[in-house]
């Protein structure tokens, strides 16, 4: 190779190129690439030996290790699942008061239930578990079709108004839309609720009006579904207007507007996307941050 | 226009003529997609035609050029091709921000369709991979094939083609994510019509790129144009083998892949390391090879470790796409190939680091004193950092670790903002004040700024997106005692939220430089030349001794 000017920075020769002004240096290639280089290459071929690594038509070479990623994958999924039957079986034998009794098997309960929870109920019932105006809250004992363990078992299986042929079914009808009540009625309506129901405390002028009227119109119109006394019923969904808990808001104007448009919540079922297990798990778990929070409000 | 006058009377009328016929196929495509999304791409093409053809016909008749522009570079598309790359970065640099503030705070969407994430993503990564990036490479392509060939590009029509297409490319891929237009393939997210447009325009570059090689005097061909070569071919092949798709009618905006299943993930995963490799890599590697030493005025460390790093990485880069689907539905033996290569892929690629950085061997000083050469000196530091990282990564037991969460993203970045970048910062400064024939650039306090922006963001983006990754892929996989997962999804979420929010704010470091060296360029554009006899003295270095035809 022809050699160019010597640089006079490193005493190198240049290659005799010249770009432009840009010029190159004849260095060889330093040993640290052609070792890491050859050291590389060598591990690959060691590599593919052992592992599967070349096509060979509709084959390929199996590698000497005989690893297989499919393989894997299902024994390390086996294994999760014996390592997990310790206290599965129990679950899915045991009744949930059974289960109650077990410490052992509560602090599964807590633990599994947590992730279990944020990975499939948080994103309407919040990570609080208190839910969000249409969404209700778990942990304020309030439950439209009842709170024990067995019940809400049945509501994650089957899911409220979701299509599933067994789904709990439950609306409310639009009151005003469907012309059986006027404004002025609904109003009154609202003023009695408003003025009955526990813990509401930004009456207004607008609650005094009314209030008469409206526990007449209550009476024929409401009490049907809500009971006369207006506490709801578990039974068939209806929920308790007296109480301090509501789903989508107590205020005068969502009121009117639950009234007059009607409701019906959507609630997914669960059976066939989560395990049976899971499910009891959860329902478990759900009784068990409500009583929690039930106990640290009378302690406070 | 001064860029018009440069043209002679039958590249005016060329030019007319094939704005004309764009115009004609954006009508075609508007008035056969005029119930579809395709419509409004339409009337794009059309405007954008119609805007190139007033401008041509209202300086049809100037004067024809003077014959001695033929004996100096033909430089015009550089120049419109720097403020270009300029505008392209402030735009998508700014959504990238954004973007990044979404998932930090996610009612930034302001509730409008063209603002979802799934929407700005995209964006944000056309607009600065093929609009900043893009335009920068074919800005720089063209001003180094020239002054290593010494040679005039051979007319002055195609590589107007080339630069005003592709940036219709780019306008076309960005303004159909905003509609949402696209055929969610990572990367090559614009659908049937666009691509087919860049395969028009990207074999335009070739041969333009091809023919003024060829009409080189020197006897070989500079690193720097294998580089090029390179991107621009394989870029080709990667481009047209991966839109391969079946268009649901020609009035349709809509396309179906040819592939399905796993064949399409391993055919977009090709395509999506390579882009990485031959566009993000080998082209910014061509630019290095050029403006590095030419900056430095140091000859390049080793002639020999070019070619080996050149030949290592082209060859290699092309079998480790696999390793984006470790895990997956490919097969073992696929994911073993892909791994493999990716290790040995860290040896040419630490080469070519080493042989920039050993190039600046006799001009440190100028490194401490020059944010320029500082600008190519860390792109050459990040460029080490991110290969290896990249080869790391490509482990399949690492990856198992870091797959689907943030540190891919810090990885990339590292990348974009660490390698591609500053690398075209420093390009960008050393040819701005050249190609306007400027004694330097119109504050260097200005260049400083830009540098430490950009440093100070890459590092904080970087480290917020280590972090945020490592966290996350732990939370994925700890389990109880019992046997089952630790964390909710979103307890994850959860604990990235402060790294997000720092991700912005290194973002915002680095758009802000980005602003700042905007500014600048343009200052130095609009700012006084260098008395005429002064420049004429240096003038003769810097002529082609190819002259055009």
């Amino acid at each position: 190779m022809q050699l160019g000017e010597r640089d006079p920075v490193t005493g190198k020769y240049t290659t005799g190129h010249d770009w432009n002004g840009i010029k190159e240096l004849d260095n060889r290639v330093p040993r640290v690439v052609t070792f890491f280089l050859l050291g590389t290459i060598l591990w690959s071929i060691v590599y593919w030996v052992l592992m599967p690594a070349w096509p060979l038509g509709v084959s390929y070479t199996k590698g000497l290790l005989g690893i297989d990623q499919r393989q894997t994958l299902e024994t390390a999924v086996a294994r999760g699942v014996s390592q997990r039957a310790a206290w599965s079986e129990d679950i899915e034998r045991l009744d949930f008061d059974a289960i109650r009794q077990d410490p052992a098997l509560m602090q599964i309960v807590r633990e599994s239930g947590s992730t279990l929870f944020g990975d499939n109920c948080a994103v309407c019932h919040g990570t609080d578990a208190k839910g969000s105006p249409g969404f209700p809250s778990l942990v304020g004992n309030a439950w439209l079709w009842g709170g024990d363990a067995e019940i809400i078992a049945e509501t994650l299986r089957i899911g409220i108004n979701s299509g599933h042929p067994e789904s709990r079914y439950a609306q409310m009808p639009a009151f005003g839309r469907d012309g059986i009540l006027d404004r002025p009625a609904i109003s009154s309506i609202v003023s009695f609720i408003r003025n009955n129901a526990e813990g509401i405390d930004d009456l207004g002028p607008l609650d005094t009006k009314g209030v008469e009227e409206g526990s007449r119109l209550f009476a024929d119109n409401c009490a049907a579904c809500h009971g006369a006394n207006g506490r709801g019923d578990p039974a068939m969904g209806v929920p308790d207007l007296m109480d301090d808990s509501w789903v989508t808001g107590s205020d005068r104007e969502t009121l009117i507007r639950t009234i007059s448009q009607g409701r019906q919540g959507h609630m997914p079922h669960w059976e066939g996307r989560l395990s049976e297990i899971d499910r009891k798990i959860l329902a478990l778990y759900v009784t068990e941050i409500a009583r929690e929070q039930a106990e640290g409000g009378n302690e406070r | 226009m001064r860029l018009i006058a440069g043209l002679t009377t039958t590249e005016r009328q060329t030019g007319l003529f094939l704005a004309g016929l764009v115009t004609l196929m954006g009508a075609a495509l508007g008035i056969a997609g005029r119930n579809d999304l395709l419509g409004y791409h339409g009337l794009l093409i059309v405007v954008f035609g119609a805007v190139i053809m007033i401008a041509l016909l209202r300086n049809l008749d100037a004067p024809e050029p003077e014959e001695s522009r033929l004996s100096e570079y033909y430089d015009d598309p550089i120049r419109f091709g720097i403020v270009l790359t300029m505008v392209w970065a402030v735009f998508a640099m700014f959504i990238g921000v954004w973007v990044s503030a979404l998932l930090a705070w996610p009612e930034l969407t302001f509730d409008a369709a063209w603002a979802s994430f799934g929407r700005l993503r995209p964006v944000h990564t056309t607009g600065v991979i093929f609009g900043f990036g893009g335009n920068a490479l074919i800005a720089t392509s063209l001003h180094v094939v020239q002054r290593t060939s010494r040679a005039r590009l051979p007319d002055q029509v195609s590589p107007w083609f080339v630069l005003l297409g592709y940036n219709l490319f780019c306008l076309l891929a960005v303004t159909g994510y905003f509609l949402g237009i696209t055929q969610s393939k990572e990367y090559a997210e614009p659908e049937w019509y666009a691509d087919i447009w860049l395969v028009i325009i990207w074999v335009t570059y070739f041969v333009l790129y091809i023919r003024t090689l060829a009409r080189r005097k020197e006897p070989h061909i500079y690193v720097a144009n294998w580089y090029f070569m390179a991107f621009i071919l394989v870029v080709a092949v990667l481009h047209i083998i991966n839109n391969l798709a079946v268009p649901v009618s020609f009035g349709s905006a809509k396309a179906y892949s040819a592939f399905s299943g796993v064949q399409d993930a391993m055919t977009q995963w090709w395509y999506g390391h390579n882009a990485v490799a031959f566009f993000l890599t080998a082209g910014f590697l061509g630019m290095m090879y050029y403006y590095l030493p030419k900056r430095a005025e140091r000859p390049i460390y080793s002639y020999r470790l070019s070619i080996i790093s050149f030949w290592g990485i082209t060859f290699l880069y092309l079998w480790a796409g696999s390793h984006h689907l470790h895990y997956t539905a490919l097969p073992h033996w696929v994911q073993t190939l892909g791994m493999t290569f990716s290790i040995v892929l860290l040896v040419p690629s630490w080469a070519s680091a080493g042989n920039a950085l050993l190039t600046l061997n006799g001009a440190w000083h100028k490194v401490r004193d020059d944010a320029t050469l500082r600008f190519m000196m860390v792109a050459a530091v990040f460029y080490g950092l991110t290969t290896f990282e990249g080869s790391f990564l490509a482990i399949r037991a690492v990856n198992s670790l870091s797959h689907y969460t943030d540190w891919t993203v810090g990885h990339v970045h590292a990348g974009a903002l660490g390698w591609v970048a500053m690398i075209t910062f420093g390009a960008l400064y050393t040819l701005t004040p050249s190609l306007w024939k400027r004694e330097r650039m119109y504050s260097n306090s200005l260049v400083e700024v830009h540098f430490w922006c950009a440093v100070i963001g890459t590092f904080i983006y970087v480290f917020a997106m280590w972090n945020s990754g490592i966290i996350q892929g732990l939370m994925w996989r700890t389990y109880n005692d019992s046997g089952t997962l630790t964390y909710s999804f979103i307890e994850s979420l959860v604990a990235m939220h402060p790294y997000y929010i720092a991700r912005t704010v290194g973002g915002l470091f680095f758009l802000t430089g980005a602003v700042v060296g905007t500014y600048n360029i343009l200052m130095t554009i609009r700012h006084e030349p260098r008395p005429l006899r002064e420049r004429a003295e240096t003038l003769g270095a810097d002529q082609p001794l190819v002259p055009g035809e």
